[in-house]
């Protein structure tokens, strides 16, 4: 299992083609993350603005005596910012860049489940008709209830630090 | 890490042994002759191969084996040690610590190599000593060349010896396996039974040891207790029935006593290269720290005392005194915990702190080396090894040091051949030094060769349109452009340079350490590099100050002064952001601005001025909280691009405060005002 994002942004799927998930709302789309990237998910903390960063990664919080950063993956998605309500979270996941480890608060508008999502339903973005950058998404599953998004967060980060040449590995990004 | 892993345990130990022979080969290679640091280095590698051995490492213990053989040679006085022989058996240790890392495959080529090498260097130092050396070598024992017909010894040992593991009995008992003994105790300096400490071992032996035992046999038996021991030597009186050639061989042993006789009286100094070896060895694992064990105790005292004191803060939670009681209660509880956060800190950090005597050491087998590629002579002297720094600062310095000292030998120092047709000395002197100055540990490179070539600086700063041609700089900028990112110097770069790493590279190293880096340099007299660095990454006085809505933390060592910007001389200085300071302008930063907090800006804005180095910039800030001992934290990866701050922590209110990069905002604010220069 792997216990950070992979470098290379394929979903790993286990053998059965299933894959254990923490679903959140961001908006109204529904997101999720592999469910071992997730450390933690706590309630909204004060944040401290980094003047210079982002906007994406613009502040950080005290999480434990650590200094860590909270993303708005919803500026990634073209969604305006919203004010926090009740049922926000923020999703503490560990992940890994440049053989460093460290981690990230995900700021969501609501923490569903964790839940097993099925590779037979799912696809790949499509190529057109999307309101995203194609390379922010890696997977898009199917459910009862709708649609499920797989962001691909290693690609959004690299978008932030610019590192263009990162991008080698993965054509779809090829403008 | 386990540590109760015996292998691990093993191997952290054997980095140590490997280090502490390096240290005497490279000793070594100064004085030759030096029969004590033979005997280190001998000592070294039998504990090796022994403990090697021991902990199931065949390949290592096997190759070691063959060069202890080849060394002892050395040690019985059958072969000079040449420079030849050091760097061999410098080489030797390398493969030994690629043995103990690796798994040992595919080393075995190597392995034997390198011994081909050592079996060419002993045979050359033994066929340049005169022939008759060859004679008794061949033989194998020096037995009878060194024989006398007894000897008497006189030993004493240290007084914690048997608390070390030395059982004196056993080395008496040793002597006894040698020859017939009679050995008398020597009972002048036990102390009267009131002060007697039973652990402590205050007998000394007087020894007539009769046989044909030669001097080394005897020196087996206290090769691992010589340091630190009194021990005389001496033949019992020849018998009148000698000849003349045997009576000659005899007056040679005794040449040769005084040589190691020393080792007595030296105990007092031979704790010199104790301690400097002790915490060097501890420092270069990068995994685990040697730590006193008194330091320990201290802080396990004021671990002790702080459970004491969250018993009673709970006691206090949970109880139902009166609520004025409870309050001075709580407040006792406070300043308590107060005191042992701060003692718990200070303890800490000593901890942390390692003499930079480590770091320089690793720089004598570079030196060694590079003078050995280079073929230039080079000296390496030291100075201010004791002085302490963080541990971590020791790991990030040593590669941009590399570096410096790669480029002092390489690019500074001339071959001999120059040196001589300038009237220096043929051997290059690169010298580091350090020492403590306020909060700051400063580090000096100096070499005296010969200094930067200001033309070639200059021709290759307008080649890259650092510069205009023609364009006057002043001396300082221009050796500052040896810093600009790809300023590299091509035309001298040479396999000892080629790391990847530039000087720009060493200048945003020292920088992420809150250092700064200063170059001088004298043309045809030599380049100096001097490193301010802090003492300690951790922690540092610092000034809260707040920037709109934020609060920020600015190094107190950076902070020059405050001074209030009053509001009339906000608005006459929009557009131009100077403000004269002792007759000199001072640029500065609007804060707020920079920062974009988009809030309104404090009647009474204050402008704090920070330096580095000789250069100022003032930062306009809404209020100063005062000053905060921070904990610095170190900001994500993900953030790293932001380069205003240098770290983050954390304040009494749980909040988040970001630590302002003092060089980085100095700079802005010299970028501005070359622009606002330039704009007329």
């Amino acid at each position: 299992m792997p216990e950070s994002i992979p470098a290379s942004t394929s979903t790993q799927w286990d053998g059965e083609g299933r894959l254990e998930v923490l679903t959140f709302n961001l908006g109204e789309e529904t997101f999720a993350l592999e469910a071992t990237l997730v450390r933690e998910i706590l309630d909204l903390l004060p944040e401290t603005g980094v003047p210079g960063a982002a906007p994406l990664l613009g502040s950080v919080v005290n999480f434990r005596g650590k200094i860590i950063p909270i993303a708005d993956l919803r500026l990634a998605f073209a969604m305006p910012a919203a004010e926090a309500t009740v049922d926000s979270r923020i999703v503490v996941i560990e992940t890994e860049a440049e053989g460093e480890v460290f981690q990230i608060g995900i700021r969501t508008d609501k923490v569903h489940e964790v839940a097993t999502l099925d590779r037979d339903a799912s696809e790949e973005p499509p190529a057109v008709g999307m309101r995203w950058r194609r390379d922010f998404v890696r997977e898009l599953v199917r459910r009862r209830d709708g649609v499920v998004v797989l962001p691909d967060l290693a690609a959004i980060f690299r978008s932030l630090t610019g590192a263009g040449d990162s991008a080698a590995g993965q054509p779809s990004t090829v403008h | 890490m386990n540590t109760q892993d015996p292998v691990a345990a093993f191997r952290v130990e054997a980095g140590d042994l490997l280090d502490q022979i390096e240290q005497g080969l490279l000793d070594l290679g100064h004085r030759l002759e030096d029969r004590a640091l033979i005997d280190e280095v001998f000592r070294g590698l039998h504990t090796l191969k022994g403990s090697g051995a021991m902990f199931g490492f065949d390949a290592l213990a096997e190759f070691t084996h063959h060069c202890e053989t080849a060394f002892d040679r050395v040690r019985k006085g059958l072969a000079p040690a040449t420079q030849e022989l050091v760097a061999v058996i410098l080489s030797a240790r390398d493969h030994m610590r690629a043995l103990i890392e690796g798994d040992g495959a595919g080393l075995e080529s190597a392995g034997a190599a390198i011994l081909a090498q050592l079996q060419a260097a002993i045979d050359a130092a033994g066929g340049a000593e005169a022939a008759p050396v060859a004679a008794p070598a061949s033989s194998g024992s020096a037995g009878p060349a060194t024989a006398a017909r007894g000897w008497r010894l006189f030993f004493r040992l240290p007084a914690e010896a048997m608390a070390n593991g030395t059982n004196p009995l056993m080395l008496l008992d040793e002597l006894r396996d040698l020859g017939a003994c009679r050995i008398t105790a020597r009972t002048d300096t036990i102390p009267a039974l009131a002060d007697l400490v039973p652990t402590e071992c205050h007998i000394g032996w007087d020894i007539e040891l009769r046989g044909d035992i030669s001097r080394d046999d005897i020196d087996d038996v206290f090769i691992f207790v010589m340091d630190d021991m009194e021990l005389t030597v001496e033949p019992l009186e020849a018998e009148p029935s000698e000849d003349v050639g045997q009576a000659l061989q005899s007056s040679d042993t005794m040449s040769d006593i005084p040589a190691t006789v020393p080792e007595g009286p030296a105990v007092a100094t031979s704790a010199k290269p104790g301690p400097a070896t002790g915490p060097a060895s501890a420092a270069k694992s990068g995994e685990s720290v040697r730590v006193p064990a008194e330091r320990l105790d201290e802080l396990m005292d004021r671990v002790g005392e702080l459970v004491i004191v969250q018993s009673r803060l709970s006691q206090l939670a949970s109880g139902h005194g009166s609520a004025v009681g409870n309050e001075l209660a709580l407040r006792s509880i406070s300043e308590e915990i107060e005191r042992l956060a701060g003692e718990l800190r200070d303890t800490m950090m000593v901890l942390r702190m390692v003499p930079v005597a480590s770091l320089f050491s690793r720089f004598r087998r570079l030196v060694h080396d590079l003078a050995r590629e280079t073929g230039k002579t080079i000296t390496l002297s030291t100075e201010g090894e004791t002085t302490e720094v963080d541990k971590t600062m020791i790991e990030r310095l040593a590669d941009p040091m590399v570096h410096l000292i790669r480029n002092a030998c390489d690019h500074g120092l001339e071959t001999p051949e120059d040196r001589r047709a300038a009237g220096k000395p043929e051997a290059g002197q690169v010298h580091l030094s350090a020492h403590q100055a306020g909060g700051e540990v400063l580090i000096t490179i100096r070499d005296d060769g010969r200094g930067i070539d200001r033309e070639r600086v200059r021709a290759k700063a307008e080649a890259q349109g650092l510069i205009q041609p023609g364009q006057p700089i002043s001396d300082h900028d221009l050796l500052q452009m040896i810093f600009h990112p790809g300023f590299s110097t091509a035309a001298q770069v040479t396999n000892l340079s080629g790391r990847g790493v530039g000087m720009d590279v060493v200048k945003r190293t020292i920088e992420s350490l809150r250092g700064a880096i200063d170059i001088t340099s004298a043309p045809g007299e030599g380049s100096t590099v001097v490193l301010r660095i802090p003492l300690t990454l951790a922690i540092i006085d610092g000034l809260l100050v707040r920037v709109g809505e934020g609060r920020y933390v600015i190094p107190l060592g950076a902070v020059e002064e405050c001074l209030e910007l009053s509001l009339e001389e906000d608005l006459r200085s929009r557009g131009r952001s100077f403000i004269t300071l002792r007759d000199r302008l001072v640029p500065f930063l609007r804060l707020r601005e920079i920062f974009e907090t988009g809030t309104r800006p404090d009647p009474h804005q204050k402008i704090v001025v920070i330096a580095t180095g000789s250069e100022r910039v003032g930062l306009v800030v809404d209020q100063i909280i005062g000053s905060h001992q921070t904990v610095i934290k170190s900001m994500s990866p993900l953030h790293r691009d932001v380069a205003t701050f240098a770290g983050a922590t954390i304040l009494g209110d749980g909040g988040v405060a970001l630590i302002l990069d003092v060089a980085q905002l100095v700079m802005l604010g010299q970028n501005q005002e070359e622009r606002l220069r330039a704009a007329g």
